[in-house]
């Protein structure tokens, strides 16, 4: 089994948004949808202040809702990892896996009728590349790889720094970690 | 029932929907990046950075642009709009052919015509010209390298005169600043060591929001490294929040807490003792300058805890060699801003920073030998002299001067050549002037990709391709280490459109100066210089980007003596030359005016979005970031009684109101001031994603302050109000 | 204070400003799925309690409806489909873990069972069909075997109605990801409500006094039921953790307020009532408009827990932008 997370340092991260073009561009997702986004959470009164800005975007999440509650298997999890992907030829469009999500992660429409999300550029990862909001990443905030490695880098920054994932009481363990 | 609204894509799309092909519906989908791919490299043009990169085509598809990974500029990492230039490529507003405009009234009314008319038109205009009032009367403002082509053409015709408005709108201050007290620029990307800093100083500058992008990821590595970062800017900005120190200034004070460092680190005698003794003079009247300006004064005027004050001079002491006070690049604010600069210069000199590991280092860029051609004539007349009088420092042209000089029966300049920069939106507050050039002038050119709102007053509109539809100058910037970068075509240009290297030339030869463009295709000139250092076109074309090795030393060398191009060959903490010509030779503090009551400082910036206002229109970035919105504290919210999702209306205090703009109510901006990008508003409704949507910030702008010094204009010295429009989120 | 905005817009289609996923089809199809339940249930018990000649519409006639409705919910379930040339992949796989894929499943079984149903009571309830049918080869011989085994069928009728009932109610709740349906009360609501709606279809179709007697009383019990479990699905989100609460308050003071107590629960619920209490002292007119507001709070029990359920999250964050600018791209 392969789990693979993605660690985002919100030390670095400025919100910048290039990892939406990113992702955009290299999975060519239509105009109006978006895989990932960026948020701006501000905490305090001026002037003390903090602001922290997050990349998000689908989970993989290990207990995945929407995984569960898809009627047809199309909603699966590729090989032997925790990415989930879409098989497009076995959605039935019926939107369960939307409404499963509570990160609301599910972009949902392809404008062909199918539900379309992040896939952690399973494409890419295949070819030992990272996905492309990581590839694209200004400041390099933005890390890959599995966590079942005690060496790869992500266990490392796992192990070294604070983190939070969102909303960890869901239950639905989500990969997408944001160092502290 | 609330109904929630849905994205009417999904109507349209939805019908789509419907009717799935069966193929889709038995086989999976085609992964990006399994049919055909082809690569063409690139430099970026979505901003002066001009970062290499390639552009990847999936199936004669444009997919993606990628930064190349051996480029100092971005390494391997494109900023938000560079990623986006495809949307700059297909975006269906672009400029498609030649306009001419027809009738004499105001009405923007253009018939597309040919290359060869347009030419024709601008060739005789410019002839008449020359003959009723003399050839040295055309101005030309140019932003980006495209320009220098048609600079080279007006001036094989007799004007020299022109403007790059990022000088008096932009980076005029910091230039005319560091050449006084260092006797260099401080260079684009800026020269700044931030990678090796231990302690980093932003006035104003929101790193982050900009993306100039190494200093971008030479900031983060910094932040990585633990460095400490201190902010010094009225709003909490992206880098604010990454600071050990954020100091939230009020507006216009900046001077007054400079004035206190050096008083700090000069009374408390942390100044570096060697680097002053050795590079520096006037460091005996800066002593008395400071004095009067304690940190307890400038709380006074800034509103900064003292404490505060000391304790970061104190940290960028304890850091010096390797402890910058970054210069900023958009520094035209109040007016005092050569001075201000100053002051920023002079505290790198006392920390001697400059020239040292974490500072400033020294840039180098390639020898590359010019391709042989006629030398341009020299110029009938002094025109700097005539149209910049007032700044005998300023050795390059101030837009807004050559503007004031366009209006009128008498005036100077009698033509303009506009170059990629949409002037209605560049100058502030100058669209009355704009209005009445545009009267005056017997030829107004514009050049561009896009129809922006200066294309409407011109008499010829010529359309520009896109940077991946040409070949441009070899990029050749100053940087750690030399480099060439490649532009070249990926797609041949849209319509009718051209490279402006192919649009001067024509015009040249129109007008009997073709020998000053002694090639056919500017492939040739490529050509011609990379072989003269080593390499070839053939040779650019596979690998983008060719690294070169420095031939001079990178910092200071121990030991070794510095020479710096100011009058006493040393770095002049006080200036001789800015007392020779009247002005302050060392910094001095004016209290900047306080909004009347009911108005705001007008404030205004970047977002990783987009650049100024010629993105806003590119699909992908519009997707990213449709409208602008005023930030409001909640305190001043309340006392207007607006919320977040409301819409206003600015309105300064002369009753010139903006477009309406949606509200943000955040605590990220202080009570007394208002924040907003800058680059919305925009008019031309042919720019059909723009139009109509956001507020200008530069048409507000009633109290431009011109720097005495510089000559640029002042932007963050006027006030508004909201005026609520009754719309509500 | 915490400010949290989007910083990139974001505005997916259904999922953004808040989850629009499933209208008035899915609404319909979940009433359709209840209801014919109700009618199998009610035709299974009339038969098991041998009540042809006080329940002669139940027992006769009433199962024939049931296929009927269903078959109208699940064309508009199938209009919901995005993807409509793939429904025949519900059928490909079987998912333990999505109660939706137990739902095809059980919607597919089910329709057998209700012929055969239909059919053990045919010749009593449509003899002119029955006529039809004996013509067909072995058609005689089915009806005479569903006739004599209509028992054991009424039986085998009761698991796979309740579970269809109570799956068009787990289907909302097994979603933790929307507060407003994650409670157990669902499943139990959505049976009775089925059962309710079911019950009024005999008083509109103009039976004996004694069966609508029947059915009124039958009818009134329901609704009781019905208002507990509501009231307990309430409680659940009361006592619940915090995005239960915020879930609650959507129908507490919130935007919901009025839809859900005054277009649902007031038509819907305690009028019908009120009217089938006082139809029991006469008055015919009472109990018809009772039916009419039943199947109409049937329906609407299901609508607005299907729009509440969507617009309940974990997260919501505010935008900077106006949607209707990303409109722009399209055009």
């Amino acid at each position: 089994m392969r789990t693979y997370a993605m660690v985002i340092d919100t030390r670095t991260c400025i919100g910048c948004g290039d990892c939406v073009v990113a992702c955009k561009n290299e999975n060519k997702v239509p105009a109006g949808l978006n895989r990932d986004w960026v948020v701006e959470a501000t905490r305090g009164e001026y002037p003390k202040l903090q602001t922290e800005f997050r990349s998000e975007r689908c989970n993989h999440c290990g207990h995945a809702t929407c995984v569960t509650n898809c009627p047809t298997g199309a909603s699966h999890y590729w090989r032997d990892t925790n990415i989930v992907l879409v098989a497009a030829e076995k959605c039935t469009g019926c939107k369960a896996c939307i409404a499963a999500c509570p990160y609301d992660a599910r972009l949902l429409m392809h404008p062909d009728g199918y539900v379309d999300k992040c896939t952690f550029c399973h494409h890419r990862v295949e070819k030992g590349q990272d996905p492309a909001c990581v590839s694209g990443c200004p400041t390099r905030c933005m890390y890959f790889g599995q966590i079942d490695d005690r060496d790869s880098e992500v266990s490392r920054l796992l192990r070294e720094r604070r983190y939070k994932t969102l909303m960890p009481e869901t239950g639905n363990r989500p990969h997408v970690y944001y160092l502290l | 029932m609330n109904r929630r609204e849905f994205l009417k894509v999904s109507g349209a799309l939805g019908a789509a929907g419907a009717m799935p092909t069966l193929l889709g519906g038995c086989a999976a989908r085609p992964l990006p990046g399994s049919g055909k791919v082809s690569a063409t490299p690139t430099v970026c043009n979505m901003c002066f950075w001009q970062c290499a990169g390639t552009l990847y085509q999936e199936d004669g598809r444009p997919w993606k642009l990628v930064g190349h990974p051996d480029d100092p500029h971005c390494a391997g990492r494109l900023c938000t709009r560079g990623s986006a230039g495809i949307g700059a490529y297909l975006d269906t507003d672009r400029l498609r052919q030649p306009l001419l405009r027809v009738g004499e009234d105001q009405g923007q009314r253009f018939k597309p015509v040919s290359w060869d008319e347009a030419f024709d038109f601008i060739a005789r205009k410019m002839e008449a010209i020359g003959k009723e009032h003399g050839k040295d009367r055309i101005a030309l403002f140019s932003h980006g390298g495209g320009g220098d082509h048609f600079r080279r053409m007006l001036q094989a015709f007799g004007s020299h005169a022109y403007a790059h408005p990022s000088f008096a709108q932009c980076r005029g201050p910091r230039a005319t600043a560091f050449s006084l007290t260092f006797g260099e620029g401080v260079g684009s990307p800026d020269r700044t060591d931030m990678a090796n800093s231990k302690c980093i100083v932003l006035i104003g500058s929101h790193i982050g929001e900009n993306l100039h992008n190494s200093q971008v990821q030479t900031l983060t590595q910094a932040l990585d490294r633990g460095t400490t970062l201190i902010t010094v800017d009225p709003r909490f900005s992206v880098a604010a929040s990454k600071s050990k120190h954020w100091l939230p200034i009020k507006p216009g004070t900046d001077i007054a807490l400079l004035l206190a460092w050096m008083n700090v680190l000069i009374n408390e005698d942390l100044y570096d003792h060697d680097y002053v003794a050795r590079h520096c003079v006037g460091f005996e009247q800066l002593v008395e300058h400071v004095q009067a300006f304690n940190p307890e004064w400038a709380y006074l005027e800034t509103g900064l805890d003292p404490a505060l004050i000391r304790a970061t001079a104190r940290e960028m002491a304890a850091a010096a060699p390797a402890s910058l006070i970054h210069p900023g690049r958009h520094t035209t604010w109040y007016g005092d801003d050569t001075q201000r600069c100053r002051a920023i210069a002079i505290l790198n000199a006392l920390l001697g920073s400059w020239g040292r590991p974490g500072g400033f280092y020294k840039q180098e860029k390639v020898d590359l030998p010019e391709y042989p051609a006629p030398k341009p004539p020299k110029p009938v007349g002094d025109w700097k002299q005539l149209v910049q009088g007032d700044y005998p420092l300023v050795g390059t042209g101030i837009s807004n001067k050559l503007l004031e000089h366009s209006i009128g029966e008498d005036a100077f300049i009698k033509g303009w050549f506009v170059y990629a920069t949409n002037l209605p939106m560049t100058l502030p507050g100058a669209h009355v002037q704009i209005e009445a050039a545009a009267q005056s002038l017997d030829l107004m050119v514009v050049v561009d990709t896009m129809p922006a709102e200066i294309t409407g007053y011109a008499d010829v509109v010529l359309p520009e391709c896109t940077y991946l539809e040409r070949y441009d100058d070899l990029r050749n910037k100053p940087e750690r280490t030399p480099s060439l970068a490649l532009r070249m075509p990926a797609f041949a240009p849209s319509h009718e459109t051209k490279p402006a290297w192919w649009m001067a030339k024509g015009i040249a030869e129109k007008l009997g100066l073709g020998a000053y463009f002694p090639w056919q295709d500017y492939s040739e000139v490529l050509d011609w210089q990379l072989q003269k250092v080593g390499s070839s076109l053939a040779e650019m074309q596979t690998l983008g980007i060719k690294m070169f090795p420095r031939k001079t030393a990178i910092y200071f060398e121990e030991g070794k003596p510095v020479s710096f191009s100011t009058p006493s060959g040393k770095i002049e903490l006080y200036s001789s030359i800015l007392a020779d010509v009247g002005q302050d030779p060392l910094p001095k503090y004016s209290p900047p005016e306080r909004p009347p009551q009911g108005y705001y400082h007008l404030n205004y910036g970047r977002a990783p979005a987009h650049t100024f206002a010629r993105t806003i229109n590119n699909p992908q970035l519009f997707e990213l970031m449709p409208e602008n919105a005023v930030w409001v504290n909640p305190a001043a919210a309340a006392v207007l009684g607006v919320a977040s999702g409301d819409y206003v209306q600015l309105e300064n205090p002369q009753g010139r109101r903006s477009n309406r703009v949606r509200v943000r109510v955040t605590e990220r901006i202080r009570p007394d001031s208002i924040y907003m990008v800058h680059g919305f508003g925009h008019t031309d409704t042919r720019q059909r994603l723009a139009a109509g949507v956001g507020a200008d910030d530069a048409d507000l702008m009633h109290n431009v302050r011109i720097d005495p010094v510089a000559g640029s204009t002042g932007m963050r010295a006027s006030f508004v109000t909201l005026v609520k429009t009754g719309e509500v989120a | 204070m915490i400010e949290e905005v989007l910083v990139t817009a974001r505005y997916n289609a259904k999922v953004d400003p808040v989850l629009g996923i499933w209208t008035w089809e899915i609404a319909f199809y979940l009433f359709m799925g209840g209801m014919a339940a109700g009618i199998m249930l009610f035709s299974a018990w009339a038969v098991l309690t041998r009540r042809r000649e006080t329940l002669t519409f139940a027992h006769d006639r009433f199962a024939l409806w049931a296929p009927v409705a269903l078959s109208l919910g699940m064309t508009t379930l199938f209009l919901d489909l995005e993807y409509k040339i793939h429904v025949f992949r519900f059928y490909t796989s079987f998912e333990p873990s999505s109660p939706m894929s137990w739902g095809a499943w059980v919607l597919v079984l089910i329709y057998p069972l209700m012929i055969v149903q239909i059919l053990s009571t045919l010749r009593d309830g449509y003899p002119a069909m029955a006529r039809l049918l004996e013509r067909i080869p072995l058609g005689g011989r089915l009806l005479d075997l569903c006739q004599t085994r209509r028992g054991m069928i009424a039986l085998s009728v009761i698991p796979l109605a309740v579970g269809l009932g109570i799956y068009t109610g787990v289907l909302l709740s097994a979603f933790s990801a929307r507060p407003f349906w994650n409670s157990a009360a669902l499943g139990p609501l959505f049976l009775i409500s089925g059962l309710s709606t079911a019950a009024v279809i005999p008083i509109l179709a103009g039976v004996q006094r004694q069966e609508r007697h029947f059915f009124e009383v039958a009818d009134m019990t329901l609704i009781s039921v019905e208002l507990l479990l509501i009231g307990l699905l309430l409680v659940s989100l009361a006592t619940g953790a915090a995005q239960q609460r915020e879930a609650l308050s959507l129908v507490i003071g919130g935007e919901y307020t009025v839809p859900f107590w005054l277009w649902f629960v007031l038509p819907g619920l305690l009028v019908p009532i009120v009217f089938e209490l006082i139809a029991l002292w006469g008055g015919r007119a009472f109990a018809l408009t009772a039916a009419v507001l039943v199947v109409y709070g049937g329906f609407m029990l299901r609508l607005v827990m299907v729009e509440i359920g969507q617009v309940s999250s974990w997260n919501e964050y505010a935008i900077q932008f106006d949607p209707e600018l990303l409109q722009r791209l399209v055009q």
